[in-house]
């Protein structure tokens, strides 16, 4: 059903550029501008999405008639795996494309781009055109029972802290129900953590038994399917969210991704966005507070922060006051920064006293 | 007898010394400069007898080593040769010349010229000269060997001998001489190089001493003019040259010694001169003594007098200019060739003179590394002392940041991928020494020099806008063409249907007719594609001129008629063009300007520049 009515879409926005060319009139397509500055909150969902600002991409200039040629020869790739029951990775679609000579993707953000642009014009998501991304290896551990469809089409049941070994359960692709069925659970809370190294400390130290917690590995920005993952643990389970971060503009950015939705993927934001998700994460206050050993801020750093100044969805009282004081001191710090005070010192002091302020 | 030996010895010796001790006026300064100003004497000979017979010059230059520091320097030319009884003389007298009381620009000589050569292998080596000769007129050739005899000032003739050559006339001269042969920026290959750019008539070989033979071809079948000889102008005689003049002059009385022996001055004129002087108008010349000649000179000064006459300079000439830099400078690429500049004449102390400048850009040229001037006096090139000279100080003081390039702070060595060449011509340069290596830095001299160079600058701006300005026509004409048809035949494609017409769209957004080029290289050139496509609704007549490369004289009109929408029509032409084709310039006549892209409006004044050009 949902490949017929993809087929049936996809055609529909082809014809429009067809019956266009042959009534001699400009083919034009308008999309909702993806920037910052498009980004609205909405009420009904409390995430942010796009606004109604377009951009309109037509045969008039040799960018908009890239756009659509690209567009179209990608369309046709999408209807042909329909037809022949394939799928295909974003980076095999970036590979295919260097037989389309001219209409080529220079770089893979190129076509990852336009397959979202794609989303946003038709209103249907990437899995629906065969697309999906690579695993990022993001994980789980912790008291939580799921069955996952494996490639003999049988559902496992797999128990993310007595069934995995130390890396976790790995988060896959596609995490609907059709294929990930969240089964029982014996948790409090969930714990997203940026890296890796602090993840592991969290596992070595016994965190998630200890606290009732489900650690969740989000591998620096989060993919689309570890933000789903959140998303449905946090709305069929009614777990709390809690976001475990380094202290930097990237972090924050981190956060935002997962609370209010990414401006990247605005488009299906209530989809994938926590929006009761709490940041307990490094802050300016803790690097005063804590004495924390502090790195000096990067002129990357400095823009991306003034860059979130004028970005709408940081500008409650708590995110502009700590903006504002990492520029103010210029320093930034790591999430294991708080090692200086032994190896237990997080799980012991930091976590439980930042978690008592939220909870 | 003793005495007079004595007396030689001592004459010889006393002339050594004065080689030695004036070696820097002379330009014998260093074992390399030495073989480099043997070289330049008897090159620069042989380019003037040519230029001045009208014969395409063919010239060899030849250097051998014979020791470690000795060598043999061999100039061959298929100049008019010399009358043999005159090679004694012009070979081997000091100051020996035909150029006395007349004004003239030549390529001239440094200090005492080929006889200082000669006499400079004779003092270091002992070795005696070897000159062969023939007339076109005379069967058979001379050779000599002389050397110079300094107490009398003469040719020491040891040998005179007919011999038979087969060519039909011409020169060599062959010198053996101390030196140290070198390589790079003041070299002999420099040299060589830098004077078959502004002689791209001449055929040029030069043999190193490892016997490497470089060839620098004739590009132009054309002699250049030369210039005229005229009479002086007043007001650049000084003192000393009035007198000779007046002791020399045929004149029975003053007025005819102004009015027929100076330019400029007619017979009233020198009645006024003569008369604020003081003189008597019937006084015979050579009988004035110094203090008339001061009258005369001052009341010459105050006399008001036509302005020199131009006849006597003779420029290297814009074709000259351009072949000779595409043709040498060739194999770095360059993608601009600017068109020679040359100055209207400007006056300096009574002489007129003028500048001319030209410059190649872009292509392999290094970007990151001073801008190459080349700098020349009378078509001579002169590679030493930069620093002190018109041209440079000329060129440090202008802000090249302007026409981007790099500078700091806007003074001193511009940077980029340029090579600019200075020519300051005219009789009676202001050197800054005895041995002509630098043109003084006079203020009327380097204010023209600037202003050239800002003129040719103008150019190099106006080709990057141009060439952005075709970047954009040529990014339209890709929409038009292969973007738009694609996404046609995809749509249709896609939904299994027939692909539509794509012209009523593409005239609505374009709704011009289109010039694009496609260029692709063959042989020693370019074939050049010119694509027209109407995207019009219209049918169009009109006429498209293409200057290819952008000269003058490659030019092409193409007639279109009756060019109707959707409608194409490609031209092409083989275009001979060394290094990189810097894009053809499209004009158009007979449309209106805002239906047609890729081309300009023919100028209004277009034929009458071609005249003024011609």
């Amino acid at each position: 059903m949902a490949e017929i009515k993809t087929d049936e879409t996809l055609k529909k926005l082809v014809e429009k550029v067809y019956n266009d060319l042959v009534s001699g009139e400009v083919p034009e397509v308008k999309i909702s501008s993806r920037t910052k500055d498009n980004i609205v909150f909405d009420q009904t969902n409390n995430v942010w999405k796009y606004g109604n600002s377009t951009v309109s991409r037509s045969v008039k200039t040799t960018d908009g008639a890239q756009f659509m040629a690209k567009s179209l020869y990608t369309i046709e790739f999408i209807l042909d795996m329909i037809r022949s029951g394939k799928s295909s990775t974003l980076r095999e679609m970036y590979y295919i494309s260097e037989g389309w000579k001219d209409y080529k993707f220079h770089t893979q953000d190129e076509s990852n781009m336009l397959a979202e642009d794609l989303e946003v014009i038709t209103a249907l998501m990437r899995e629906d055109f065969k697309l999906r991304p690579e695993e990022n290896g993001a994980s789980v551990i912790g008291n939580i029972t799921i069955e996952e469809k494996n490639r003999k089409g049988e559902f496992k049941r797999i128990n993310c802290r007595d069934d995995v070994g130390d890396a976790g359960y790995t988060i896959p692709y596609n995490v609907e129900s059709d294929k990930v069925k969240l089964v029982s659970h014996d948790a409090d809370f969930i714990l997203a953590i940026e890296t890796g190294g602090m993840f592991d400390r969290l596992v070595e130290n016994g965190f998630d038994e200890n606290f009732r917690s489900v650690l969740v590995h989000l591998k620096g920005q989060p993919a689309r399917s570890t933000r789903r993952l959140l998303k449905r643990l946090n709305n069929e389970l009614g777990l709390p969210v809690y976001v475990f971060t380094d202290g930097d503009p990237w972090s924050f950015r981190i956060f935002g991704s997962i609370a209010y939705g990414a401006i990247k993927t605005a488009h299906i934001s209530e989809w994938l966005a926590v929006p009761s998700a709490e940041f307990i994460g490094i802050t300016a206050s803790d690097i005063l507070n804590y004495d924390l050993p502090a790195d000096k801020l990067s002129d990357k750093d400095i823009s991306a922060l003034n860059s979130e100044l004028q970005d709408p969805r940081f500008s409650t009282e708590f995110w502009k006051q700590e903006i504002e004081t990492m520029l103010q001191m210029g320093k930034k710090a790591e999430q294991q920064a708080l090692a200086k005070y032994g190896l237990d010192f997080v799980t012991e002091k930091y976590l439980p006293d930042k978690l008592a302020d939220v909870r | 007898m003793a005495k007079t030996k004595e007396q030689t010895q001592y004459r010889e010796v006393s002339l050594s010394e004065f080689f030695e001790k004036n070696r820097h006026i002379l330009g014998f300064d260093s074992a390399q400069k030495s073989l480099f100003m043997i070289v330049k004497e008897a090159f620069d000979n042989s380019l003037d007898a040519c230029d001045e017979y009208a014969i395409l010059p063919e010239i060899e230059v030849s250097i051998s080593k014979v020791s470690d520091d000795i060598f043999n320097i061999s100039v061959t030319d298929n100049g008019p040769g010399i009358e043999r009884t005159q090679v004694p003389r012009v070979f081997g007298q000091l100051l020996y010349g035909s150029r006395f009381h007349v004004i003239r620009q030549s390529r001239g000589q440094q200090g005492l010229g080929i006889t200082a050569a000669i006499l400079y292998g004779q003092l270091t080596t002992g070795e005696k000269a070897l000159v062969e000769t023939k007339r076109e007129a005379d069967d058979v050739a001379f050779r000599f060997v002389l050397g110079i005899n300094v107490k009398d000032n003469k040719a020491d003739l040891k040998l005179q001998e007919p011999f038979i050559w087969d060519r039909q006339h011409g020169t060599r001269v062959s010198i053996t001489a101390k030196g140290r042969y070198i390589t790079g920026k003041q070299s002999i290959m420099e040299y060589l190089k830098e004077s078959a750019v502004v002689n791209p008539h001449a055929s040029i070989t030069f043999v190193e001493p490892d016997g490497k033979r470089t060839h620098f071809n004739r590009t132009i079948e054309k002699v250049p003019i030369i210039s005229k000889t005229v009479k002086p102008h007043p007001y650049g005689i000084e003192i000393g040259e009035l007198m000779t003049m007046a002791k020399a002059s045929q004149a029975n009385n003053l007025i005819r010694f102004l009015a027929d022996d100076f330019s400029r001055v007619s017979d009233s004129t020198a009645t006024e001169i003569v008369t604020n002087a003081g003189l008597k108008k019937d006084a015979k010349p050579s009988s004035l003594g110094n203090t008339e000649i001061s009258a005369l000179r001052e009341s010459i000064q105050k006399t008001k007098l036509m302005p020199p006459s131009q006849e006597s300079l003779s420029p290297i000439g814009e074709e000259f200019i351009r072949r000779g830099m595409m043709s040498i400078y060739a194999e770095e690429r360059p993608e601009f060739y600017g068109k020679p500049i040359t100055r209207k004449a400007g006056i300096y102390s009574g002489n007129p003179f003028s500048v001319e400048v030209g410059m190649v850009y872009g292509g392999d040229l290094p970007g990151d590394q001073a801008i190459r001037i080349i700098r020349y006096a009378n078509k001579v090139p002169l590679l030493y002392q930069p620093g002190s000279c018109a041209i440079t100080q000329s060129v440090f003081d202008l802000d090249w940041r302007t026409y981007g390039l790099d500078q700091k702070q806007g003074k001193g060595q511009p940077y980029g991928p340029a090579i600019i060449l200075v020519h300051v011509y005219g009789p009676r340069l202001p050197y800054t020494s005895e041995s002509k290596e630098a043109i003084s830095a006079v203020e009327v001299i380097t204010d023209e020099i600037k202003a050239a160079i800002k003129q040719e600058m103008r150019m190099l701006k106006t080709f990057g806008n141009r060439k952005e300005k075709m970047k954009k026509v040529a990014e339209r004409f890709n929409l038009f063409r292969r973007l738009i048809p694609e996404i046609a035949v995809k749509c249709s494609a896609i939904l299994g249907k027939e692909t539509p017409d794509i012209n009523p769209v593409v005239s609505k957004i374009a709704g011009v007719v289109f010039i694009h080029e496609e260029i692709s290289k063959k042989d020693a050139g370019y074939v050049i594609k010119t694509e027209l496509f109407n995207f019009t609704q219209s049918t169009h007549d009109f006429t498209l001129k293409a200057l290819y490369g952008g000269m003058d004289d490659k030019v092409i009109d193409f007639k279109i008629e009756q060019l109707g929408p959707a409608e194409e029509k490609v031209f092409e032409n083989y275009v001979e063009w060394p290094g990189q084709y810097p894009g053809t310039d499209y004009y158009f006549t007979g449309i209106e300007p805002s239906k047609i892209q890729g081309a300009e409006l023919l100028p209004g004044d277009w034929d009458l520049r071609k005249m003024n050009g011609e």
